[in-house]
């Protein structure tokens, strides 16, 4: 069984000659993911800066004082690269998918208009946060931390719910190519706006959680600034905990919505090419495409139905099912889906071990532990774009679920190859210019927040 | 009805965000003109005066996307296929733009990289305002030809022609003179002062000679601006008035006043943009070789505007006192009496 299939070879070459389509479908999958991890970053920081603020107004203790100000600076940083690359997102819609935004425009408009006020609120509390550290009344300032944390959060789960328009489009009726009776609240409260938004806002805190988990229990390891590091270990890590635990249950909601509306992109997911009752759950493996079947893979019986639809027996319909040209590339949906649900599972064990270690309250002398979380720092976010490309891949071929295809809504514009290439060469400059910031940050603890090496600041 | 309370949302939006990104914007414009022996008493000036807000400023930009594509997706969907080359160049402005003016002041070091931060900040304030320009008089200048066959004449010539360019430096000056008009209330000694107050004037006269050079570059492409400005009876009160207010400007920019310079200067743009817009209103775009997108016509069905006109009105009601309360809080504190 050769391990290079078709559609591998076909996938390289693709990406080599790069058409039109494909490069406006990398470079938004390019941009959404840049802009994810600072927009996960921005929405959750400001819960973990919150608690940190708070425990510094009702103890007095300095290194909490310390920690919010060390936190805010990195916030910072991530809020403006969030910010610029969100607005390109905004730009980039028409850019790259204009007949798409000419219809969809006034549909899903509603989120994004709410979406805007929630981050010009952001915006403004920020402005008050960053900079009104002794211009306030303390618990004024505190709340306009809470404000940048709520409006960040609305916001991500308003422009989610746009999305979820895109899985299962409602408030409108498409007769003969035209969109009529139009509908923007209808549209905004579709069927997968719940739950796509809780499991974004879950994946966002668990990822969030477990990266800055991991860099604080990597400082502690290497045994700097203890006391600093893990005051804020422990918020970013019980916030990252109880988000991962929580996170497959709405992922079981999530799965048996998807099974439910997207039957294609459920059956990529899992592989699943023939329709059975009592589907196997397939974990892991190798879809080989023209034989239709998945190879290396454990096979756990009956748990397909029952994750899709609750009952063991039930029939999952199979790829077989739905015409060719209408089913979504197999191998990447199902690959990111096994990539997603293995990271969670870690995540999960992991926040387990955590629980009962907290219990026992030996959890800082545990270096296991720490090492655990160390390792464990990129999880969430690789989560998250392994979900995301679940999402989206597991869509095609529509850009609106059963209404309009991707191919049909692209810009005319010849050499899209070239904008991506221009962005990714910029986002990629982006990258390492933050991860250089950050490191000097981490570098900066010891002289700018947490002055005396190992002296308890108690 | 909630139609117009849509287009008055989105020129108030454009305005503000000429007002105040531009003022933004005009910052690194003038980092870009000062000496080096001032340069970095200017930036921390700029600095004090702008961190808190830019931010905020820059939402307005967002607004009248989200407008434009929710209310009048025919107009944004065409001109981001005829315009996208000017809007991706602008776009790595504001990329290059937020990012260096954050970075610059938040690297927990300061060494060389900071030069790096500034050259990038000063060329990208100069950059997103000339092709933010050069996208505004794209739209008026009665090149896009949705009928164009080749390569250049959609993609190319839709924007580079004398008028949209002209009107893009022009955009950049106007940047610059609010924001040394800005500036001149912002310093905290007489010799910052007397150098803001010098700065102001030369972006004064480099804004009047831009602006002339926008008509010049009219009258070459065939733009009839000179008729929209001139021939309508509310075009020609706004020139009037910004005439009026240029030179009430020009007299009291050498006295103590700080409030009133920076109102009549807010001023004046209100009545350029009027000018220039209100003539051919409702028309937003204006198509070569003739045809237009009307923002009455092409508009988004009655549901979704007024939707979105609710949204609108009530976001207000939480963002416009917040926004206020931003600015007072930041703006500088009793302004000490200045020694001659």
């Amino acid at each position: 069984m050769p391990v290079i299939t078709n559609s591998m070879t076909t996938f390289v070459a693709r990406f080599t000659i790069m058409n039109d389509l494909l490069a406006a479908r990398s470079q938004m999958a390019l941009s959404l993911g840049f802009h994810i991890i600072y927009a996960c970053i921005g929405m959750v920081m400001p819960f973990f800066m919150a608690v940190s603020h708070y425990q510094w107004i009702k103890t007095n203790k300095d290194v909490y004082k310390n920690l919010t100000k060390a936190w805010s600076k990195g916030v910072a940083i991530f809020f403006a690269t969030g910010a610029v690359s969100g607005t390109v997102l905004s730009f980039e819609l028409g850019l790259l998918w204009p007949a798409f935004m000419k219809h969809a425009g006034p549909i899903f408009g509603m989120p994004f208009s709410l979406e805007g006020t929630a981050f010009f609120i952001e915006a403004i509390a920020l402005g008050f946060f960053l900079y009104g550290w002794d211009k306030f009344n303390k618990w004024f300032h505190w709340f306009t931390g809470v404000v940048v944390g709520i409006s960040g959060l609305a916001s991500g789960i308003l422009v989610v719910s746009a999305n979820a328009w895109m899985n299962a489009p409602t408030g409108f009726d498409f007769v003969n190519g035209e969109y009529l009776n139009i509908d923007p609240i209808a549209a905004m409260f579709n069927d997968a706006w719940f739950s796509q938004s809780l499991h974004m806002s879950l994946a966002a805190f668990a990822a969030t959680g477990f990266a800055v988990a991991g860099v604080h229990a990597i400082m502690i390891l290497q045994k700097k600034n203890i006391l600093f590091h893990s005051k804020a270990f422990k918020i970013a890590a019980i916030f990252g905990t109880v988000a991962a635990v929580l996170q497959p249950i709405s992922g079981d909601f999530s799965a048996k919505d998807v099974a439910r509306r997207q039957p294609a992109k459920l059956a990529a997911m899992e592989a699943h090419f023939h329709t059975q009752e009592s589907a196997p759950l397939i974990v892991g493996g190798i879809p080989d495409m023209d034989k239709k079947e998945v190879n290396y893979a454990i096979k756990l019986p009956g748990m397909l139905s029952f994750l899709a639809h609750g009952d063991f027996n039930s029939e999952v319909k199979g790829l077989e099912e739905i015409p060719e040209e209408d089913q979504p590339p197999v191998a990447v949906v199902h690959y990111a889906f096994q990539i997603m649900v293995g990271c969670g599972i870690i995540m999960m064990l992991i926040s387990m071990a955590f629980f009962v270690a907290l219990l026992k309250k030996k959890w800082f002398y545990g270096t296991w532990l720490l090492k655990l979380f160390a390792l464990a720092l990129p999880l969430g976010f690789l989560a998250v774009e392994a979900g995301w490309t679940v999402t989206e891949v597991g869509r095609q071929p529509w850009i609106i679920q059963g209404v309009m295809r991707t191919v049909d809504a692209v810009t005319p514009m010849p050499g899209i190859a070239w904008s991506f290439y221009l962005f990714t060469l910029v986002y990629v400059m982006l990258s390492v210019a933050v991860i250089f910031l950050l490191h000097r940050q981490i570098q900066m603890v010891p002289v700018l927040y947490d002055k005396g090496p190992g002296v308890s600041q108690e | 009805m909630m139609a117009y309370v849509v287009i008055t949302y989105l020129y108030l939006a454009i305005l503000l965000y000429l007002v105040l990104g531009g003022a933004d914007f005009g910052a690194g414009i003038i980092e870009m003109f000062t000496a080096q022996n001032n340069i970095s008493r200017t930036r921390k000036t700029l600095y004090h005066a702008i961190g808190p807000i830019w931010e905020a400023n820059h939402m307005w930009l967002i607004i009248v996307i989200v407008i434009l594509f929710v209310a009048f997706p025919l107009i944004y969907s065409q001109l981001s296929i005829y315009l996208h080359v000017p809007l991706v160049i602008m776009l790595m402005g504001i990329i290059a733009r937020g990012t260096a003016f954050v970075f610059r002041h938040y690297d927990a070091v300061h060494d060389e990289m900071q030069q790096l931060y500034n050259r990038v900040f000063v060329w990208s304030s100069f950059v997103t305002p000339f092709f933010l320009g050069v996208i505004a008089g794209s739209t008026i200048s009665g090149h896009i030809n949705l009928k164009a066959t080749t390569y250049l004449d959609t993609y190319i010539y839709s924007w580079l022609n004398w008028f949209s360019l002209a009107v893009g430096l022009f955009t950049v000056a106007l940047c610059g003179f609010l924001a040394s008009i800005y500036l001149i209330g912002e310093a905290d000694n007489q010799n910052d002062r007397l150098r803001f107050i010098r700065k102001a004037k030369q972006m004064t006269i480099f804004s009047v000679t831009a602006g002339a050079l926008v008509f010049v570059s009219a009258v070459i492409d065939g733009v009839p601006l000179v008729q929209w400005v001139f021939a309508d009876r509310v075009g020609l009160a706004a020139v009037i008035a910004a005439t009026a207010s240029l030179v009430i400007l020009w007299i009291l920019i050498d006295t103590h006043h700080i409030m009133i310079p920076r109102l009549l200067a807010g001023f004046q743009v209100t009545m350029i943009l009027l000018a220039i817009s209100y003539a051919h209103f409702p028309n937003f775009v204006i198509l070569a070789p003739n045809g237009t997108f009307s923002l009455l016509d092409d508009i988004a069905p009655e549901s979704t505007v007024v939707a979105l006109g609710w949204a609108l009105l009530l976001g207000s009601i939480f963002i416009l006192p917040a926004l206020f309360y931003l600015y007072y809080s930041f703006k500088k504190k009793v302004p000490e009496p200045l020694q001659p």
